[in-house]
């Protein structure tokens, strides 16, 4: 039973971020009725702005310590963060929460490439086939990509969550197991909440507010919307901005978690799309739930006592579960009928 | 049974009408084979005088030609699948994987021949592709698309750990000493102490014996679509890319047609495999890798999706320039800028720096969005823009006729 529980939460925020990721994906295809492949790109961004904030704030000064000395007897060199230096305690503070930190800056400059990518490349694709969709955004991504590396090298760069959450919850004691069987980083949890947050903050802008009432009915019906007199382009491509800011958010939160390097958005891409096609295309409640649950049925999926019944399932078991998903349902978990099925 | 109903219903007076029309057809008919004649023969001979054709680009020693003509082969393969039907493919870098491992697996087992090794991985390659493409084909689109990268990953996956056994894993399937190779035993083929050179009937297939193994192969391979490409078999193809519901309206199932064309390209892509193990009996799991199956789709959407040259075009291109710009460095860019002022020369550097060398990918990312957004149908649809240019004599009128429009390039 604790192994059981243990697992579930393994899978969870795992879930979590392809959950994050397919949301912002489907809410692209929903609105525009693009295939983005450049979104796990996105992802990956999000999480190298956490970097590069943490890079700016640990930009330190040397100094020499005249009254300790090496076993080498040369004086041991101090290195202090500048903003510790300008800021004092608050400046410790900054550099300890660089990645919460990153958020601030993350949110505007995943906006802003969101926008800037929808204006200046996606919306001369509309008309065209999935096809140019797919390979379009396919090279975008391994130019975003290649950028990275050329930035930042292929290497993955740890980053480390604030000092309080850095250890780990004995979630089992609460529930009544046996000391130390359950056993959870704090991070993790407040990735989990973190993620909740989003999916419900995006549910509540698209269910609660005009802005968001209008965004659902174009997804409905584009042409009539458009005829109201309702510049319903502009709020698309608002879509795709949020849709990217969902995106990066989810690295963001994740760098403590996986070190990012170069190539993790297209690892996540992957995964996401087939979480998207589980879920069903263009069903944004579904992309969430089928995003949690193949990161649970991967977790469960990588216990040893499964493995050994079924040795390799724990690194197919989420293609095996798209592929059945989409010769017996074809439309996904939740999928609006008729959507892409010909 | 189609033909005696015509038959029955055309009224005799349209007889001589239905004569005419099969004289010109046939007439177009053969201008068409007599192109495609030409075409071959051309293409034969440019492919067989490489070495000498592309000395002068400092292209031309056997390695880098033997790449040049197995990434054809596979972008061949690949375009009797998506040029022809429409239906994108992001998984056939398994296939060619798997011809890899089935090549290997004879040279281990069996001998060392080519001959038995290219049959083994393209039976192997065609017999996963028709197991592979009768579940992904049910679907189309998107679908289809992602259920081939599903299957690819699958396959990737799985070498890389259950089926360590069969694919030796990170290390990659490789010959050793003590592997049987029953039929070398048999025919009296003593061992050496050194590793053996893969051959064809005792032509040692290393340098340019290899390359023009791979040379050959690869005509038969264009030829062989060539035939594809004008058969009874291709246009239905077409007709699938055109208007899928319109052929299934005139009660054609064009399941078994498309899952024809999926095992045809898959055993192109065995093929491809299987000659690099020729070139190089190593065989490893990152030959499987999606970014591998995107390649041949940048190769054959470079040259142009559809096209019969296209694809070889493309793979040449894009191998080419690989070899050429992975290997710069900032000297070699500082000695090419040479000529320009100093001032120039370095801004130049380092404007192109980040392109080439390690960078090359990124070369490659930006060249794949240009050609996609300003030239769908690849460097032959340019070249024809480009013909037509010339021929026209900046004829405005001709560029934008309908009938050079609709003329699919070929």
């Amino acid at each position: 039973m604790d192994a059981i529980l243990l697992q579930i939460l393994n899978g969870l925020d795992k879930g979590a971020a392809y959950a994050l990721i397919a949301l912002g994906l489907t809410l692209i295809f929903g609105t525009l009725g693009v295939v983005n492949f450049a979104h796990g790109a996105l992802f990956m961004l999000g999480a190298f702005c956490a970097v590069a904030v943490g890079k700016v704030l640990n930009y330190d000064v040397v100094t020499l310590d005249p009254t300790q000395t090496t076993p080498w007897g040369t004086p041991v060199e101090i290195r202090t963060p500048i903003v510790q230096q300008w800021f004092g305690d608050f400046g410790a503070f900054m550099v300890d929460y660089s990645v919460p930190l990153s958020i601030l800056f993350a949110i505007p400059i995943m906006l802003l490439i969101g926008v800037i990518m929808e204006r200046g490349l996606i919306q001369f694709f509309y008309k065209r086939p999935h096809a140019d969709q797919i390979l379009v955004t396919f090279g975008l991504a391994i130019v975003i990509q290649e950028i990275i590396k050329a930035q930042f090298g292929a290497n993955p760069i740890p980053q480390a969550a604030p000092a309080v959450v850095s250890g780990s919850a004995d979630i089992g004691i609460l529930l009544g197991f046996d000391p130390g069987t359950v056993v959870y980083p704090y991070w993790r949890i407040i990735y989990l909440f973190f993620s909740a947050l989003i999916i419900g903050s995006v549910f509540a802008f698209l269910q609660f507010t005009t802005y968001g009432m209008v965004v659902r009915a174009g997804m409905a019906d584009r042409e009539t919307v458009g005829l109201l007199g309702i510049n319903i382009q502009q709020r698309f491509t608002v879509v795709f901005g949020l849709a990217a800011v969902v995106a990066g958010l989810a690295g963001v939160m994740y760098t403590p978690i996986l070190p990012p390097d170069y190539h993790m958005g297209m690892d996540f891409l992957v995964l996401s799309f087939v979480v998207v096609v589980v879920g069903g295309m263009g069903s944004l409640p579904g992309a969430v739930a089928a995003g949690l649950l193949l990161g649970v049925l991967q977790s469960f999926a990588s216990m040893n006592e499964v493995k050994s019944i079924l040795p390799g399932i724990d690194q197919i078991i989420i293609y095996l579960v798209a592929v059945v998903i989409l010769l017996v349902r074809p439309r996904g978990l939740m999928g609006r009928k008729g959507v892409m099925e010909s | 049974m189609s033909k005696n109903l015509e038959k029955i219903r055309s009224p005799l007076d349209m007889e001589p009408l239905t004569i005419e029309v099969h004289d010109v057809e046939s007439a177009s008919r053969n201008r068409t084979a007599r192109n495609d004649l030409i075409l071959i023969c051309v293409f034969s001979a440019v492919v067989l005088a490489s070495p000498w054709l592309l000395a002068p680009f400092g292209a031309a020693y056997p390695d880098l030609l033997q790449r040049f003509c197995i990434f054809g082969i596979f972008a061949i393969g690949f375009n009797i699948m998506f040029g022809l039907t429409g239906y994108l493919s992001f998984g056939h870098a398994a296939f060619l994987g798997i011809g890899s491992y089935a090549a290997v697996w004879s040279f281990k087992l069996l001998t060392m021949n080519v001959l038995p090794a290219v049959i083994f991985g393209v039976l192997c390659a065609g017999l996963f592709s028709a197991l592979i493409g009768y579940v992904c084909l049910r679907r189309a689109g998107i679908y289809f698309s992602i259920l081939t990268l599903a299957f690819a990953q699958m396959s990737y996956n799985l070498a890389y750990s259950v089926l360590t056994p069969i694919t030796n894993g990170e290390t990659g399937l490789q010959l050793t000493l003590n592997d049987s190779r029953v039929l070398d035993a048999a025919f009296g083929i003593e061992r050496t102490s050194s590793l053996p050179v893969t051959n064809l009937f005792g032509m040692k297939m290393s340098g340019y014996p290899g390359f023009y193994l791979c040379a050959i192969v690869l005509i038969i391979s264009f030829y062989i679509s060539i035939r594809i490409f004008r058969s009874p078999f291709g246009m239905m193809l077409r007709g699938i890319k055109t208007n899928q519901n319109r052929m299934s309206y005139t009660g054609i199932n064009t399941r078994p047609y498309l899952l024809a064309a999926f095992v045809v390209s898959g055993m192109y892509a065995g093929l491809a495999g299987s000659l690099m193990a020729v070139t190089d009996p190593l065989a490893g799991a990152e030959r499987m890798q999606w970014t591998a199956s995107g390649e041949v789709v940048l190769m054959t959407i470079l040259g142009g999706a559809g096209t019969l040259l296209g694809p070889v075009l493309g793979a040449g291109v894009i191998k080419y320039f690989e070899n050429i710009f992975s290997s710069f460095n900032a000297q070699t860019l500082h000695s090419v800028f040479s000529f320009l002022p100093d001032g120039l020369a370095e801004f130049m550097v380092t404007i192109t720096h980040p392109f080439v060398g390690e960078g090359w990918h990124l070369t490659l990312g930006v060249l794949f969005m240009l050609i996609v957004i300003f030239l769908p149908g690849g460097l032959m649809e340019g070249a024809q823009r480009i013909g037509k240019l010339f021929s026209g004599g900046g004829g405005k009128s001709e560029a934008e006729s309908p009938a050079g429009q609709t003329k699919p390039a070929e």
